[in-house]
């Protein structure tokens, strides 16, 4: 199971973050700064894969952005490395420019692809038909 | 990564780039929301951000409940609180205009509303009701978009009580011609499932129409609720098997659209869903797994392509295989394929290739034999977690022989680990092979001290407690047990008379402890050096007030008056004043008890045999002062249970101040408590009650006069009423100590650890011999479809105990498991072959692979040196050295043979009924003997099948069960006479539990008669958990409420919630339901009562309660140790979900 989605910059601020298991809002910004301290930590020959307390974190880094994903001990860890490229692969497909300015877009993106920590679409199209609907009734 | 999907990503930075590009953004970087960020990446301290968010928050506050505020503008200013939130300020006052705008934006602004919502509101927040009214008008809508967007939120979170409201609204969208809405509706079903099971009971043939959808997607979203099903039930689902097998072999051959596609492979996220819902059908079925053979073949052959995704599919794949019934073929391909992922060079696949190995060692030891050096190599890698996993893979395949060297090498990663959570689960899981495989004491001791010292005070309480229990209660042997003990005692003096303010408190606790009780075994060491060595603790100032008591009690052990005399009196003194009451508690019977030896004697008596307490936990004893404060007009006491019930009940205001709760103490009834680790659980059971009761009587100073009349039963007020203040707390230690004969036994030398050799690679292969030894024994025990853990050999415990026969019929147990029953094994195991001879005969049998050749070299070495240490003939070395040898043979497997066979015997009467599996139990030339167990309602039948295997009848044979935790009663005719060539002959026997206990063990014996007139004997041993004699039982919240304050046996404690998604509480409860078969009697809000009882007597009452992220359990019974075996089985219930 997915446990949350994060994205950081190499400063190590959240840009995106999203829980599927309920954790209190003031415990969120010290298990962030711990994961981002994890994953910030390794070196690029080092694995994906890090431990952390009873789950297990997995990284994918592009550029100055890391996307992060938390997920149990029984999740396939080099399947969720590459939904992240997939998801990664899906923002490029819909943003022409940059991503940062359009929080509420990703969120809406990432919830078509995860809910209640399952994947539950990974086809590119599928994924973006509703926003792009949004968009198009919006234009009109 | 392919090298063209690396070149399009090259693009990719500049896309997600967090500089910001001015005027690039495609709503506009100069919007609010780019302001507030770029802000925010230029500050630099955390209270300059602390600053401008707050400002920001004041500013939005404003702007949203101004009635000027636009729904566009109201969609900005959500945004930014949700921005804010996610840097972890509070926004709750956006909450309520989140779902606002929810009701009444358009399009875009509703879908961020919805956002918002679900971005902000967990699941139990009382907001989300108002969303109901919003979502099912939008469920409603004819423009489709809104009907998705409260599709998409509803199966996000949604109030559970409210699902009825708009179940009817979502069903009907499951045949919505658009697939995106049906899919959506599935998806939403699911989340009720999850939240709500009962409530979507009567819809699932819509979900086998759903997994029929002519469109994939929605086929796929119906593959969730299946996964959850079949995790809960799998036996229901089985018929649908070869509809998973055709979707998977469709999505394999490449049926599916296009954009389904994943850098060319179809649909892998499908496939690895479908791959785990195969391995769930497939468990320990052969039947099902016959199925899916074939397209896991396919499945194998498809992945070629050399790109991460299809290894993720693999891996899945893989496990599969491993998971099912095995296939001999399929599982070479699978062995083959871990091979390509370990040996890659890639790190990802190299980690991922070490979690698959570590899964299927476990089902078949010998595929780590192909992959040593590997395992080597990762060992030593320099990224911590291949190291870290590699350590697991280690632990999985470590037995008698190797466990020196895994040992080391985990505590070698201890030394460098920084991670607490690691060192918790390493630390146990040392302690864990310590206890199981220790080949001698002194390592045994060594090892633990490391265990404690490195532990500290992180590690997991019950490590301590097994290891003083496993001192306390020692063994057969009583100079074992005091040799260990010994060694003990001379391991911690040094480490007392060094610098014991570095060690941890529970260490300190554990050496008090044991020189409380051991010290006296060396001769040569004074009492008084020992009391002024542990009243040096009490001076250190970081000890804490648990350990100072801890040594209190040691001293009050040790003191014998004279010499002594002025440390325990200055100490005394000191503590008696102490504000801390058990401290002064422990000071004043220091006082008492080194002033009068006579009373010492008898409390604290040096060579008690350890004996069973029968604890009053109903507190009977203090019926009397109970009645006197309710004749004073004292309020009657209610559990816990009952105040919360009657709390609920009176909905209507309370004007009165709350009752009285006092959180039952939930100290995990640990060492914490007193002094003896042995009986744990008794103090902890008085303490919530004695409390409350004292409450009640309006009297607030403990009534010691009271205690001491009353204190137990008969029996046991004979040995300890003399005794005062000390009664309440006094355990009588369990030293079964041989008294004064100890012979001042000076260190024993340590075990040599293996040396390193010069030359790295020779060092190597020394380490993979060492490592590997003794693995291709266990081998076959896999394909039985489930491997039963490994009984607990405690070798130790074996020692010493000569040829007794309950060892024998466990060592021929294993015989049975691990290879067919060849000439060579029963001569290895009747004879008593020395070892020597056991391994010439072993190498004449087989031919070796070099690697084998130096495990067994390696083996042999070390059983000599075993030998020479015990002097005592040690079997289990000899086995295991011979079938290192002997039991190359791949994937053979006599014991399912006999199994399919032998299930056709099973009396008709129990044939309809579910047995456990067929189990072989052991075999010589003429005899084969299997058991299994079939569980009726009101009973449990042990079936004994009885082989002949030899080419002549056999006569006059008569099989005996007994056991001594059970009653066990022949049914029908036992099986007697005469067993013709090739037939089997079956006995059945019902069990019924007299002594629980966690697994409770029957022992038999056939003899018989061959024709040539000669008699022999066979025994043999059988194990049954506990668990298969639970049956529910059921009664009222009343009959329990009575039954709960006349049981006196109890045991308390913490156990982990289950947390997906559901409310913990009932998520645990039916999770324990399902797999022990209790009776959840009532939930009652945070609170659960559940009951069961052993067949058709011997009760146990639980009472669950949700506290601080755990479930506080406490359980009670009229039987001793029921509750304790059952707190285990419940911790294994729940670990192993």
């Amino acid at each position: 199971m997915i446990k949350f989605v994060l994205m950081v910059n190499r400063q190590g601020q959240t840009r995106l973050s999203r829980y599927y298991h309920s954790v209190e809002l003031s415990r969120r910004a010290a298990l962030e700064a711990d994961v981002v301290r994890y994953c910030l930590s390794r070196k690029k020959d080092q694995c994906s894969f890090v431990e952390y307390k009873d789950f297990k974190l997995v990284y994918r880094q592009y550029a100055a952005l890391y996307i992060v994903v938390g997920i149990t001990d029984s999740e396939n860890e080099l399947s969720i490395y590459e939904l992240v490229h997939n998801f990664v692969e899906v923002l490029d497909k819909y943003f022409s420019r940059v991503i940062m300015f359009n929080l509420d877009r990703v969120h809406i993106i990432l919830d078509e692809i995860i809910q209640n920590g399952h994947i539950v679409e990974t086809n590119k199209s599928r994924i973006l038909a509703p926003l792009t609907t949004i968009d198009k009734m919006v234009d009109s | 990564m392919s090298d063209v999907v690396e070149k399009t990503l090259t693009a990719l930075p500049s896309l997600l780039s967090l500089d910001s590009h001015p005027g690039s953004a495609k709503l506009s970087s100069t919007s609010k929301l780019g302001n507030l960020i770029r802000g925010i990446t230029e500050l630099t301290s955390k209270h300059e951000e602390e600053k401008l968010i707050q400002h920001e928050l004041l500013a939005i506050k404003e702007q949203v409940s101004s009635p000027n505020t636009t729904m566009r503008q109201m969609k900005e200013l959500m945004v930014r609180s949700i921005y804010c939130e996610m840097l972890g300020y509070e926004a709750s006052f956006s909450y309520i205009h989140a779902i606002k705008l929810a009701q009444q934006g358009t399009v875009l602004e509703k879908r961020v509303g919805y956002l918002a919502v679900s971005l902000f509101l967990n699941e139990s927040h009382e907001l989300l009701l108002l969303l109901v009214n919003t979502v099912l008008k939008d469920l409603q809508s004819t423009n489709l978009i809104e009907v998705c967007m409260a599709l998409t939120v509803v199966s996000q979170m949604f109030p559970k009580d409210m699902i009825p409201a708009i179940l009817p609204l979502v069903e009907e969208k499951l045949n919505h011609p658009k697939e995106i809405i049906r899919r959506k509706a599935v998806l939403a079903l699911y989340k009720f499932y999850l939240i709500a099971p009962n409530q979507v009971q009567h819809i699932h043939n819509k979900f086998r129409k759903a997994l029929c959808d002519k469109d994939p997607g929605v086929m796929t979203a119906s593959l969730h609720i299946y996964l959850q099903m079949i995790q809960e039930n799998p036996e229901a689902y089985k018929d649908l098997t070869p509809s998973f097998v055709t979707i998977l072999k469709q999505v394999v051959g490449g049926k599916l659209p296009m954009d389904f596609n994943y850098h060319t492979v179809p649909a892998p996220w499908l496939q690895i869903q479908l791959l785990r819902i195969l391995s769930l059908l497939g468990k320990n079925d052969q039947s099902t797994s016959e199925v899916m053979y074939e397209v896991l073949d396919e499945s194998l052959q498809r992945a070629e392509m050399n790109h991460n995704i299809t290894y993720a599919i693999l891996y899945e794949c893989v496990k599969c295989i491993y998971t099912i019934h095995p296939k001999s073929d399929l599982l070479e391909k699978a062995a083959k394929c871990i091979g390509n992922f370990v040996l890659s060079p890639k790190i990802n696949l190299k980690y991922l290739g070490l979690k698959a190995l570590t899964y299927v060692v476990q089902q078949d030891p010998k595929l780590a034999l192909q992959h040593q050096m590997t395992i080597i190599e990762c060992l030593d890698h320099p990224d911590l977690i291949i190291k870290r996993e590699t350590l697991e893979l280690l632990f999985r395949i470590t037995n008698g022989q190797n466990v020196t060297v895994i040992v080391e090498k985990m505590l070698e990663f201890l030394c460098i680990s920084e991670d607490d959570h690691t060192t918790i689960d390493l630390v146990g899981k040392v302690a864990e092979l310590a206890e199981k495989y220790a080949p001698d004491n002194e390592w045994f001791i060594e090892t633990m001290n490391t265990v404690f010292s490195l532990g500290g005070d992180m590690m997991q309480p019950d490590i301590p407690n097994s290891f003083l229990k496993l001192l306390s209660e020692g063994f057969d042997s009583v100079e074992e047990d005091r040799k260990l003990r010994l060694f003990a005692v001379n391991s911690y003096i040094p480490l007392l008379r060094g610098e014991p303010g570095k060690l941890p408190q529970r260490f300190l606790q554990v050496i008090s402890w044991v020189l409380g009780e051991y010290s006296h075994l060396r001769e040569d060491l004074e009492p008084a050096e020992v009391l002024s060595l542990l009243a040096k603790l009490l001076d250190m100032k970081n000890s804490s007030s648990e350990t100072k008591s801890w040594v209190l009690m040691a001293m009050t052990k040790l003191c014998k008056g004279g010499a002594d005399a002025s440390v325990t009196q200055e100490v005394s003194e000191t503590y008696s004043s102490s504000l801390d009451t058990v401290l002064r508690q422990r000071a004043h019977e220091l006082q008492y008890l080194s002033q009068d030896p006579e009373l010492r004697a008898r409390v604290l008596p040096r060579g008690a045999k350890p004996e069973t307490l029968e604890v009053d936990s109903s507190l009977s004893f203090l019926d009397r002062f109970v009645s006197e404060a309710l004749a004073a007009g004292a309020a009657p006491y209610k559990p816990p249970h009952q105040r919360q019930e009657e709390l609920d009940q009176s909905k209507a205001l309370s004007l009165e101040p709350y009752g009285l709760s006092l959180p039952i103490s939930m100290s995990s009834c640990s060492i914490t408590d007193r002094q003896s680790p042995t009986l744990l659980s008794m103090s902890s059971g008085l303490s919530g009650d004695s409390a409350d009761l004292s409450h009640k009587g309006g009297s607030s100073a403990l009534k010691l006069d009271g205690i001491k009349r009353v204190w137990g039963r008969e029996g046991y007020l004979a040995q300890r009423e003399p005794v005062e203040e000390a009664a309440q707390v006094e355990v009588p230690s369990p030293i079964q100590s041989p008294g004064r004969q100890g012979e001042g036994d000076s260190l024993h030398s340590q075990t040599p650890t293996q040396t390193p050799t010069p030359e790295p690679e020779q060092e190597k292969q020394q380490l993979a011999s060492s490592l590997f030894v003794g693995l291709a024994s266990q081998s076959s025990v896999s394909l039985m479809g489930k491997s039963e853990p490994m009984p607990q050999r405690f070798r130790r415990k074996a020692k010493g105990q000569g040829l007794g026969s309950s060892f024998i019929a466990n060592e021929q147990i294993s015989s049975s498991l691990i290879s067919p029953p060849s000439a060579v094994d029963n001569l290895l195991c009747n004879n008593l072959l020395d070892s020597n001879n056991a391994s010439e005969l072993a190498e004449q049998t087989s031919q070796l692979s070099q690697s084998l050749t130096t495990a067994n070299g390696t083996c042999h070495a070390e059983a000599e040196l075993t030998e020479s240490d015990t002097k005592g003939c040690n079997p289990a070395l000899r086995r295991d050295n011979c079938v290192v040898a002997a039991g190359p043979g791949p994937h053979n497997d006599p014991g399912r043979l006999t199994e399919v066979c032998l299930d056709s015997y099973l009396p008709a009467e129990l044939s309809g009924l579910s047995h456990s599996e067929i189990a072989p139990l052991c075999a010589n030339q003429s005899l084969n003997l299997s058991a299994c167990h079939v569980q009726k309602e009101d009973s449990l039948i042990l079936v004994v099948f009885i082989m002949n295997s030899s080419e002549s009848a056999i006569q006059q044979m008569l099989l005996q069960v007994d056991s001594e935790e059970l009653e066990v009663s022949c049914l029908c005719d036992s099986p007697a006479g005469e067993v013709t060539s090739h037939s089997v002959a079956v006995g059945q026997y019902s069990l019924t539990v007299t002594r629980p206990a966690v697994h409770v063990e029957v022992v038999g014996t056939v003899s018989y008669q061959l024709p040539a007139g000669t008699s022999q004997s066979l025994q043999f041993s059988y194990k049954v958990p506990l668990t298969s004699f639970i049956r529910p039982f059921v009664v009222s919240t009343e009959e329990y409420g009575t039954m709960w304050l006349s049981f006196s046996h109890d045991t308390k404690q913490n156990l982990t919630l289950i947390n997906d998604n559901q409310e913990p509480l009932t998520a645990t409860l039916n999770a324990l339901k399902k797999k022990l078969q209790l009776h959840v009697v009532e939930v009652i809000g945070m609170e659960g009562i559940v009951a069961c009882r052993l067949l058709q007597d011997l009760p146990c009452l639980m009472h669950c309660r949700v506290n601080a992220g755990w479930l506080a359990v406490w359980l009670r019974s009229p039987v001793p140790d029921l509750p304790d075996c059952l707190i285990y089985h419940c911790q294994r219930a729940l670990q192993s979900l």
